[in-house]
């Protein structure tokens, strides 16, 4: 065993120093929001197994300070991950070529955004029409 | 060169992480504003709109079990996903255990979601 404690630079915190990986680890962040807002969905989904009682019990819930502060939370950060995820897939995606040129960064940002933005309307609309 | 060459599983969980993406970065703030804000807090939609009728109705079309299945499990397949490898980025290795959890949580959640929209009858 060797008794040789070499110094090794701690690596705490290490994407504070750059706005870019602060960026980064929040864009990251926004995925344990995705996880806990589908977890409540999950429960709610199993106590809608359970009867009418349990139901009624999960949705009043859902009243909870502590919850409303959470969702409040929520939609700011997925809001946020629907930014980041059009704004990054230009490099995700493979390149688009239109009438021999390839269509420009901003293009796929926007139209990804239009479409989230549409979707989101379309939802709505699809409650709202099946909730009357 | 092996005569077989081993696949890699990264590609399914990569498609799972981007469907996931898609959907939540599509619907998500939608969803939270409907589930999360509209109704307990009682404005943009009816007051019965998430009413236990509507909710079993909904969880009992096929159309309805398909969408609910959709959301959960790939919210879920992404967060994992995403999770899985920041875990390097805040100093834990990521190794088979922790690729255990993320992916084995992923896939519980999967199984009880289907299980309760089974449960819920048809």
């Amino acid at each position: 065993m060797s008794l040789r404690r070499p110094y090794v630079r701690s690596m705490d915190g290490w994407w504070k120093k750059n706005p870019f990986f602060v960026e980064y680890m929040i864009h990251e962040g926004t995925a344990l929001f995705v996880a806990a807002y589908a977890l409540i969905l999950l429960t709610g989904l199993v106590y809608l197994s359970r009867g009418e009682a349990a139901w009624n019990h999960w949705l009043e819930g859902l009243t909870n300070p502590w919850y409303l502060a959470f969702h409040w939370l929520a939609l700011a950060a997925i809001s946020y991950h629907t930014y980041t995820w059009f704004k990054i897939m230009p490099r995700t995606m493979p390149p688009v070529i239109v009438g021999g040129k390839r269509l420009p960064d901003w293009a796929i940002t926007g139209g990804g955004l239009a479409a989230a933005a549409g979707a989101c309307l379309v939802l709505l609309a699809v409650v709202w029409g099946m909730a009357r | 060169m092996k005569k077989t060459l081993k696949r890699s599983n990264a590609p399914i969980f990569w498609a799972l992480f981007g469907a996931g993406g898609m959907l939540s970065a599509l619907l998500g703030p939608m969803l939270v504003l409907i589930t999360g804000l509209a109704i307990p807090l009682g404005f943009l939609l009816p007051a019965d709109t998430m009413s236990y009728a509507n909710m079993l109705a909904f969880a009992q079309n096929i159309i309805g079990k398909g969408f609910i299945f959709a959301i959960i499990s790939l919210f879920l397949w992404h967060a994992a996903h995403r999770i899985f490898h920041s875990l390097h980025d805040i100093g834990i290795h990521a190794g088979i255990i922790a690729k255990l959890i993320c992916y084995g949580g992923a896939m519980v959640a999967t199984l009880i979601t289907a299980y309760a929209l089974l449960a819920v009858g048809f």
